[in-house]
Protein backbone atom coordinates (compact mmCIF):
# COMPACT_ATOMS: atom_id res chain seq x y z
CA UNK A 1 0.00 0.00 0.00
CA UNK A 2 1.24 3.87 -0.48
CA UNK A 3 1.71 5.84 2.51
CA UNK A 4 -1.39 7.69 0.77
CA UNK A 5 -3.43 4.70 1.21
CA UNK A 6 -1.93 3.43 4.42
CA UNK A 7 -3.38 6.97 5.86
CA UNK A 8 -6.34 7.10 4.35
CA UNK A 9 -7.02 3.32 5.71
CA UNK A 10 -5.83 4.00 9.16
CA UNK A 11 -8.05 7.28 9.58
CA UNK A 12 -10.97 4.90 8.83
CA UNK A 13 -10.60 2.54 10.98
CA UNK A 14 -9.90 5.27 13.80
CA UNK A 15 -13.36 6.95 12.52
CA UNK A 16 -15.16 3.54 13.52
CA UNK A 17 -13.24 2.52 16.87
CA UNK A 18 -12.99 5.56 18.32
CA UNK A 19 -16.38 8.01 17.48
CA UNK A 20 -16.61 10.83 15.37
CA UNK A 21 -17.55 8.73 12.65
CA UNK A 22 -20.16 7.27 10.14
CA UNK A 23 -22.94 6.57 12.77
CA UNK A 24 -22.20 9.99 14.60
CA UNK A 25 -22.64 11.70 11.90
CA UNK A 26 -25.79 9.76 10.57
CA UNK A 27 -27.82 10.31 13.87
CA UNK A 28 -27.83 13.82 14.15
CA UNK A 29 -28.51 13.69 10.73
CA UNK A 30 -31.80 11.82 11.07
CA UNK A 31 -32.75 13.17 14.46
CA UNK A 32 -32.24 16.96 12.73
CA UNK A 33 -34.42 15.79 9.88
CA UNK A 34 -37.24 13.97 12.12
CA UNK A 35 -37.20 17.46 14.79
CA UNK A 36 -37.94 20.02 11.52
CA UNK A 37 -41.62 18.86 10.72
CA UNK A 38 -42.65 18.41 13.94
CA UNK A 39 -41.52 22.29 14.39
CA UNK A 40 -42.61 23.32 11.31
CA UNK A 41 -46.02 21.78 11.29
CA UNK A 42 -47.77 19.25 8.75
CA UNK A 43 -48.46 21.56 6.09
CA UNK A 44 -47.23 19.56 3.25
CA UNK A 45 -46.35 22.21 0.74
CA UNK A 46 -44.65 24.41 3.44
CA UNK A 47 -42.80 20.95 4.32
CA UNK A 48 -41.77 20.40 0.05
CA UNK A 49 -40.37 24.06 -0.03
CA UNK A 50 -38.12 23.84 2.81
CA UNK A 51 -37.21 20.59 2.60
CA UNK A 52 -34.04 20.92 0.44
CA UNK A 53 -32.56 23.32 2.32
CA UNK A 54 -33.09 21.74 6.04
CA UNK A 55 -31.40 18.61 4.70
CA UNK A 56 -28.51 20.33 3.13
CA UNK A 57 -28.33 22.24 6.37
CA UNK A 58 -28.45 19.51 8.49
CA UNK A 59 -25.57 17.21 6.61
CA UNK A 60 -23.76 19.81 6.85
CA UNK A 61 -23.67 20.36 10.30
CA UNK A 62 -23.13 16.58 10.91
CA UNK A 63 -20.52 16.39 8.93
CA UNK A 64 -19.08 19.31 10.97
CA UNK A 65 -19.88 17.31 14.17
CA UNK A 66 -16.90 14.93 13.81
CA UNK A 67 -13.85 17.33 12.02
CA UNK A 68 -12.27 18.73 15.01
CA UNK A 69 -10.75 15.72 15.88
CA UNK A 70 -9.45 15.57 11.71
CA UNK A 71 -5.60 16.95 12.64
CA UNK A 72 -6.39 17.88 16.58
CA UNK A 73 -6.06 13.95 17.81
CA UNK A 74 -3.17 13.09 15.63
CA UNK A 75 -1.56 16.73 17.31
CA UNK A 76 -2.05 16.34 20.77
CA UNK A 77 -0.37 12.65 20.45
CA UNK A 78 1.85 13.52 19.00
CA UNK A 79 1.29 11.23 15.71
CA UNK A 80 1.17 14.63 13.30
CA UNK A 81 4.94 15.19 14.01
CA UNK A 82 5.34 11.12 12.38
CA UNK A 83 3.14 11.71 9.98
CA UNK A 84 5.25 14.89 8.91
CA UNK A 85 8.68 13.27 8.66
CA UNK A 86 7.03 10.50 6.58
CA UNK A 87 8.14 10.51 3.05
CA UNK A 88 4.22 11.64 2.14
CA UNK A 89 3.94 15.30 2.18
CA UNK A 90 1.72 16.51 4.39
CA UNK A 91 -0.47 18.31 1.58
CA UNK A 92 -0.71 14.03 0.94
CA UNK A 93 -1.45 13.68 4.13
CA UNK A 94 -4.34 16.46 4.12
CA UNK A 95 -5.97 15.29 1.59
CA UNK A 96 -5.93 11.61 2.90
CA UNK A 97 -7.55 13.11 5.67
CA UNK A 98 -10.11 15.21 3.98
CA UNK A 99 -10.77 11.64 1.80
CA UNK A 100 -11.06 9.67 4.69
CA UNK A 101 -13.63 12.01 6.50
CA UNK A 102 -15.48 12.68 3.15
CA UNK A 103 -15.79 8.43 3.12
CA UNK A 104 -17.11 8.51 6.76
CA UNK A 105 -19.34 11.46 6.55
CA UNK A 106 -20.18 13.02 3.31
CA UNK A 107 -20.63 9.90 1.49
CA UNK A 108 -23.22 7.90 4.32
CA UNK A 109 -25.09 11.46 4.66
CA UNK A 110 -25.62 11.74 1.19
CA UNK A 111 -26.87 7.43 0.89
CA UNK A 112 -29.51 8.27 3.82
CA UNK A 113 -30.91 11.62 1.96
CA UNK A 114 -33.55 9.84 -0.54
CA UNK A 115 -34.62 8.47 2.77
CA UNK A 116 -35.12 11.83 4.78
CA UNK A 117 -36.79 13.35 2.13
CA UNK A 118 -39.60 11.24 2.60
CA UNK A 119 -40.62 13.29 5.54
CA UNK A 120 -40.50 16.76 3.45
CA UNK A 121 -42.95 14.81 0.99
CA UNK A 122 -40.21 15.64 -1.74
CA UNK A 123 -41.59 15.10 -5.29
CA UNK A 124 -39.84 12.11 -6.85
CA UNK A 125 -38.38 13.90 -9.40
CA UNK A 126 -36.21 16.13 -6.57
CA UNK A 127 -34.90 13.24 -4.73
CA UNK A 128 -32.46 12.20 -7.05
CA UNK A 129 -31.14 15.51 -7.67
CA UNK A 130 -30.95 16.29 -3.79
CA UNK A 131 -28.95 13.01 -3.72
CA UNK A 132 -26.71 14.21 -6.48
CA UNK A 133 -26.07 17.95 -4.87
CA UNK A 134 -25.26 16.49 -1.75
CA UNK A 135 -23.11 13.82 -3.64
CA UNK A 136 -21.20 16.96 -5.20
CA UNK A 137 -21.43 19.41 -2.08
CA UNK A 138 -19.90 17.32 0.53
CA UNK A 139 -16.93 16.71 -0.10
CA UNK A 140 -16.31 20.77 -0.15
CA UNK A 141 -17.95 20.34 3.30
CA UNK A 142 -14.95 18.40 4.42
CA UNK A 143 -12.72 20.01 2.64
CA UNK A 144 -13.60 23.52 3.77
CA UNK A 145 -14.12 21.68 7.65
CA UNK A 146 -10.10 20.91 6.95
CA UNK A 147 -9.35 24.38 6.44
CA UNK A 148 -10.60 25.17 9.83
CA UNK A 149 -9.55 22.05 11.63
CA UNK A 150 -5.84 22.59 10.47
CA UNK A 151 -6.24 26.54 11.94
CA UNK A 152 -7.42 26.18 15.28
CA UNK A 153 -5.28 22.67 15.48
CA UNK A 154 -3.13 24.10 18.69
CA UNK A 155 -6.30 26.08 20.51
CA UNK A 156 -7.39 24.51 23.22
CA UNK A 157 -11.24 23.71 22.90
CA UNK A 158 -10.74 24.60 19.26
CA UNK A 159 -13.62 23.12 18.09
CA UNK A 160 -15.87 25.01 19.62
CA UNK A 161 -14.62 28.03 17.11
CA UNK A 162 -14.43 25.84 14.29
CA UNK A 163 -17.69 26.14 12.93
CA UNK A 164 -17.80 29.52 13.38
CA UNK A 165 -15.08 29.40 10.37
CA UNK A 166 -16.19 26.48 8.53
CA UNK A 167 -20.16 27.19 8.11
CA UNK A 168 -19.68 30.70 6.18
CA UNK A 169 -17.29 29.11 3.79
CA UNK A 170 -20.05 26.86 3.08
CA UNK A 171 -22.49 29.30 1.98
CA UNK A 172 -22.11 28.81 -1.98
CA UNK A 173 -22.51 24.64 -1.22
CA UNK A 174 -25.96 25.34 0.76
CA UNK A 175 -27.10 27.89 -1.83
CA UNK A 176 -25.98 26.21 -5.30
CA UNK A 177 -27.00 22.83 -3.77
CA UNK A 178 -30.68 23.48 -2.60
CA UNK A 179 -30.62 25.75 -5.69
CA UNK A 180 -30.56 22.45 -7.70
CA UNK A 181 -33.14 20.37 -6.10
CA UNK A 182 -35.36 23.86 -6.40
CA UNK A 183 -34.64 24.20 -10.28
CA UNK A 184 -35.72 20.34 -10.57
CA UNK A 185 -38.87 21.08 -8.70
CA UNK A 186 -39.78 24.37 -10.48
CA UNK A 187 -38.34 22.93 -14.00
CA UNK A 188 -36.62 26.65 -14.19
CA UNK A 189 -32.66 25.86 -14.68
CA UNK A 190 -30.55 28.37 -13.46
CA UNK A 191 -27.25 27.28 -13.40
CA UNK A 192 -27.02 25.90 -10.05
CA UNK A 193 -25.29 22.42 -11.41
CA UNK A 194 -22.32 24.67 -12.68
CA UNK A 195 -22.03 26.79 -10.03
CA UNK A 196 -21.63 24.02 -7.32
CA UNK A 197 -19.61 21.76 -9.29
CA UNK A 198 -16.81 24.54 -9.95
CA UNK A 199 -17.10 25.42 -6.32
CA UNK A 200 -16.68 21.96 -4.63
CA UNK A 201 -13.96 21.09 -7.35
CA UNK A 202 -12.39 24.63 -6.42
CA UNK A 203 -12.50 24.06 -2.24
CA UNK A 204 -11.00 20.26 -2.80
CA UNK A 205 -8.06 21.12 -4.94
CA UNK A 206 -7.09 24.18 -2.46
CA UNK A 207 -7.66 23.01 0.42
CA UNK A 208 -4.88 20.20 0.81
CA UNK A 209 -2.22 22.88 0.64
CA UNK A 210 -4.10 25.97 2.38
CA UNK A 211 -4.70 22.57 5.16
CA UNK A 212 -1.05 21.75 5.10
CA UNK A 213 0.27 25.13 5.38
CA UNK A 214 -1.26 25.50 8.64
CA UNK A 215 -0.48 22.18 9.87
CA UNK A 216 2.94 23.63 9.34
CA UNK A 217 2.91 26.85 11.18
CA UNK A 218 1.08 25.01 14.38
CA UNK A 219 3.89 22.27 14.61
CA UNK A 220 6.01 24.95 14.97
CA UNK A 221 4.02 27.09 17.37
CA UNK B 1 23.20 6.92 4.83
CA UNK B 2 24.34 10.22 5.92
CA UNK B 3 27.72 11.30 7.05
CA UNK B 4 26.66 14.47 9.27
CA UNK B 5 24.80 16.72 11.09
CA UNK B 6 26.24 20.28 11.44
CA UNK B 7 25.01 23.02 13.18
CA UNK B 8 26.14 26.86 12.67
CA UNK B 9 25.34 29.82 14.73
CA UNK B 10 21.83 28.57 15.53
CA UNK B 11 19.72 30.68 17.24
CA UNK B 12 16.26 30.50 18.50
CA UNK B 13 13.60 32.51 19.29
CA UNK B 14 10.15 31.28 21.21
CA UNK B 15 7.84 33.95 21.73
CA UNK B 16 9.67 37.01 22.40
CA UNK B 17 12.72 34.71 24.40
CA UNK B 18 15.82 34.13 23.25
CA UNK B 19 16.40 29.95 23.97
CA UNK B 20 19.69 29.43 23.01
CA UNK B 21 21.89 31.52 20.01
CA UNK B 22 25.50 31.01 18.31
CA UNK B 23 24.46 27.46 18.91
CA UNK B 24 27.45 25.59 16.31
CA UNK B 25 28.39 21.69 16.91
CA UNK B 26 28.75 18.75 13.94
CA UNK B 27 28.10 15.09 14.85
CA UNK B 28 29.78 12.51 12.47
CA UNK B 29 28.45 9.36 11.29
CA UNK B 30 28.47 7.14 14.07
CA UNK B 31 28.55 9.32 16.74
CA UNK B 32 26.04 10.13 19.59
CA UNK B 33 25.63 14.02 20.73
CA UNK B 34 23.61 14.14 24.30
CA UNK B 35 21.56 17.50 24.87
CA UNK B 36 21.99 18.38 28.79
CA UNK B 37 20.04 21.49 30.31
CA UNK B 38 18.35 22.91 32.53
CA UNK B 39 14.21 22.61 32.03
CA UNK B 40 13.12 24.72 30.01
CA UNK B 41 16.69 25.70 28.27
CA UNK B 42 15.53 24.84 24.59
CA UNK B 43 16.69 20.90 24.54
CA UNK B 44 13.24 20.32 22.74
CA UNK B 45 13.32 22.91 20.79
CA UNK B 46 17.14 22.44 19.54
CA UNK B 47 15.43 19.18 18.22
CA UNK B 48 12.24 20.46 16.69
CA UNK B 49 13.97 22.82 14.85
CA UNK B 50 16.86 20.23 13.74
CA UNK B 51 13.75 18.33 12.56
CA UNK B 52 12.09 21.02 10.76
CA UNK B 53 9.16 21.93 12.42
CA UNK B 54 10.52 24.73 14.23
CA UNK B 55 12.20 27.65 11.97
CA UNK B 56 15.86 28.78 13.24
CA UNK B 57 15.91 32.53 13.72
CA UNK B 58 19.43 32.75 13.01
CA UNK B 59 22.54 30.36 11.72
CA UNK B 60 21.50 27.36 9.63
CA UNK B 61 21.54 23.42 9.86
CA UNK B 62 22.30 20.80 7.83
CA UNK B 63 22.96 17.15 7.13
CA UNK B 64 25.33 15.64 4.35
CA UNK B 65 24.57 13.11 2.32
CA UNK B 66 26.90 11.63 -0.09
CA UNK B 67 28.64 14.74 -0.19
CA UNK B 68 25.83 17.06 -0.59
CA UNK B 69 24.52 19.66 2.17
CA UNK B 70 20.94 19.24 2.50
CA UNK B 71 19.10 22.11 4.36
CA UNK B 72 16.02 22.47 3.19
CA UNK B 73 13.93 21.26 6.16
CA UNK B 74 11.32 19.24 4.35
CA UNK B 75 14.41 16.81 2.42
CA UNK B 76 16.30 16.98 5.90
CA UNK B 77 13.05 15.22 7.77
CA UNK B 78 13.18 12.09 5.52
CA UNK B 79 16.52 11.30 7.06
CA UNK B 80 14.73 11.58 10.65
CA UNK B 81 13.59 9.23 13.41
CA UNK B 82 11.76 11.07 15.81
CA UNK B 83 11.14 9.80 19.66
CA UNK B 84 9.04 12.60 21.08
CA UNK B 85 8.15 12.69 24.76
CA UNK B 86 4.89 12.14 23.39
CA UNK B 87 4.35 8.66 22.37
CA UNK B 88 2.11 9.38 19.38
CA UNK B 89 0.14 5.71 20.19
CA UNK B 90 -4.01 5.43 19.77
CA UNK B 91 -5.45 3.79 22.65
CA UNK B 92 -7.63 1.39 20.05
CA UNK B 93 -5.07 0.23 18.06
CA UNK B 94 -3.10 -2.86 19.08
CA UNK B 95 0.76 -3.21 18.79
CA UNK B 96 0.78 -4.95 15.62
CA UNK B 97 -1.91 -2.69 14.22
CA UNK B 98 0.11 0.45 15.59
CA UNK B 99 3.28 -0.96 14.10
CA UNK B 100 1.85 -2.04 10.53
CA UNK B 101 0.80 1.73 9.91
CA UNK B 102 3.67 3.76 10.46
CA UNK B 103 5.79 0.58 9.05
CA UNK B 104 3.65 1.35 5.79
CA UNK B 105 3.41 5.03 5.74
CA UNK B 106 7.07 5.34 6.28
CA UNK B 107 7.87 2.73 3.21
CA UNK B 108 10.56 3.01 1.42
CA UNK B 109 12.60 -0.16 -0.86
CA UNK B 110 15.97 1.66 0.70
CA UNK B 111 15.05 1.70 4.25
CA UNK B 112 13.75 -1.54 4.80
CA UNK B 113 17.07 -3.22 3.78
CA UNK B 114 18.42 -1.28 6.36
CA UNK B 115 16.44 -1.84 8.91
CA UNK B 116 17.39 -5.28 9.69
CA UNK B 117 20.91 -4.36 9.36
CA UNK B 118 20.34 -1.62 11.74
CA UNK B 119 17.95 -3.47 14.15
CA UNK B 120 21.31 -6.21 14.46
CA UNK B 121 19.17 -9.06 13.44
CA UNK B 122 19.36 -11.45 10.33
CA UNK B 123 18.36 -10.07 7.35
CA UNK B 124 14.14 -10.61 7.48
CA UNK B 125 12.19 -10.30 4.55
CA UNK B 126 8.34 -9.86 5.01
CA UNK B 127 6.78 -6.71 6.79
CA UNK B 128 5.55 -9.21 9.24
CA UNK B 129 8.66 -10.46 10.21
CA UNK B 130 10.64 -7.36 10.26
CA UNK B 131 7.66 -6.18 12.97
CA UNK B 132 7.96 -9.38 15.26
CA UNK B 133 11.85 -8.79 14.94
CA UNK B 134 12.08 -5.45 16.75
CA UNK B 135 8.93 -6.40 19.09
CA UNK B 136 11.29 -8.87 20.15
CA UNK B 137 13.91 -6.43 20.24
CA UNK B 138 12.01 -4.17 22.66
CA UNK B 139 10.43 -6.84 24.99
CA UNK B 140 7.07 -6.68 23.69
CA UNK B 141 6.57 -9.67 21.33
CA UNK B 142 3.75 -11.11 24.27
CA UNK B 143 1.74 -7.68 23.76
CA UNK B 144 1.67 -7.61 20.03
CA UNK B 145 -2.15 -8.14 19.99
CA UNK B 146 -2.82 -6.10 22.78
CA UNK B 147 -4.67 -2.70 22.20
CA UNK B 148 -2.45 0.57 23.14
CA UNK B 149 -4.68 1.52 26.24
CA UNK B 150 -3.57 -1.64 28.06
CA UNK B 151 -0.03 -0.74 28.04
CA UNK B 152 1.90 0.57 30.80
CA UNK B 153 3.91 4.24 30.12
CA UNK B 154 7.22 1.92 29.95
CA UNK B 155 5.47 -0.11 27.32
CA UNK B 156 4.16 2.49 25.24
CA UNK B 157 7.57 3.39 25.35
CA UNK B 158 9.12 0.54 24.17
CA UNK B 159 6.43 -0.06 21.63
CA UNK B 160 7.39 3.56 20.41
CA UNK B 161 11.22 2.38 20.53
CA UNK B 162 10.46 -0.85 17.56
CA UNK B 163 8.70 2.30 16.05
CA UNK B 164 11.88 3.95 15.53
CA UNK B 165 14.19 0.89 14.60
CA UNK B 166 11.55 0.01 11.99
CA UNK B 167 11.64 3.35 10.53
CA UNK B 168 15.15 3.15 9.19
CA UNK B 169 16.26 6.21 9.56
CA UNK B 170 19.73 7.20 10.22
CA UNK B 171 19.57 10.20 11.84
CA UNK B 172 17.34 9.65 15.64
CA UNK B 173 16.63 12.54 17.09
CA UNK B 174 15.43 11.63 20.90
CA UNK B 175 13.37 13.62 23.11
CA UNK B 176 14.07 11.70 26.85
CA UNK B 177 14.53 8.54 25.74
CA UNK B 178 14.86 7.16 29.24
CA UNK B 179 11.46 8.61 30.31
CA UNK B 180 9.70 6.37 32.13
CA UNK B 181 11.39 3.50 31.28
CA UNK B 182 12.85 0.93 34.09
CA UNK B 183 16.17 -0.07 34.58
CA UNK B 184 16.23 -2.78 31.96
CA UNK B 185 14.30 -0.63 29.35
CA UNK B 186 17.42 2.34 30.30
CA UNK B 187 19.35 -0.38 29.29
CA UNK B 188 17.20 -1.51 25.81
CA UNK B 189 17.89 2.39 25.33
CA UNK B 190 21.39 2.54 25.85
CA UNK B 191 21.92 -0.43 23.94
CA UNK B 192 19.93 0.47 20.57
CA UNK B 193 21.58 3.81 20.78
CA UNK B 194 25.21 2.41 20.36
CA UNK B 195 23.53 -0.15 18.01
CA UNK B 196 22.77 2.91 16.02
CA UNK B 197 25.70 4.56 15.98
CA UNK B 198 27.97 1.15 15.55
CA UNK B 199 25.75 0.93 12.10
CA UNK B 200 27.19 4.24 10.99
CA UNK B 201 23.71 6.56 12.14
CA UNK B 202 23.79 9.65 14.24
CA UNK B 203 21.93 10.43 17.61
CA UNK B 204 21.12 13.33 19.02
CA UNK B 205 19.24 13.02 22.52
CA UNK B 206 17.71 15.25 25.18
CA UNK B 207 18.49 13.37 28.04
CA UNK B 208 18.89 13.94 32.00
CA UNK B 209 20.87 10.91 32.16
CA UNK B 210 24.00 9.58 30.52
CA UNK B 211 23.70 7.63 27.78
CA UNK B 212 26.01 5.21 28.22
CA UNK B 213 28.53 5.80 26.07
CA UNK B 214 31.61 7.75 25.04
CA UNK B 215 29.48 10.23 23.41
CA UNK B 216 29.90 13.76 23.46
CA UNK B 217 27.75 16.72 25.07
CA UNK B 218 26.31 19.87 24.31
CA UNK B 219 25.07 21.59 27.37
CA UNK B 220 22.25 24.30 26.29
Amino acid sequence: MTPFLTLLARDLRLSVREGGGAALALGFFALVATLMPLGIGSDMAVLARVGAGVLWIGAALAALLSLDRLFQADYEDGSLDLIALSPLPLEGAAAAKILAHWLSTGLPLTLLSPVLSVLFDLPSGAVPVLAASLLLGTPAVSAAGAIGASLTLSLRRGGLILPLIVLPLLTPAVIFGTGMVEAAQTGLEGGAFGFLAAFSIATVLLSPFVAAFAVRLNLAG
Amino acid sequence: MISSLTAEKLACVRGTRRLFAGLSFSVKAGQALALEGANGAGKTSLLRLIAGFLPQAAGRVFVTAEGAEIADAEERGRFIGWLGHQDALKASFTVSEQLAFFDALYDAPSARSSAGAAAGTSPVTTGEERRSAALEQVGLARQAELPCRYLSAGQRRRLALARLLLSARPLWLLDEPFAALDSAGKGLVARLIALHCGQGGIVVAATHEPLGLGNESLKL
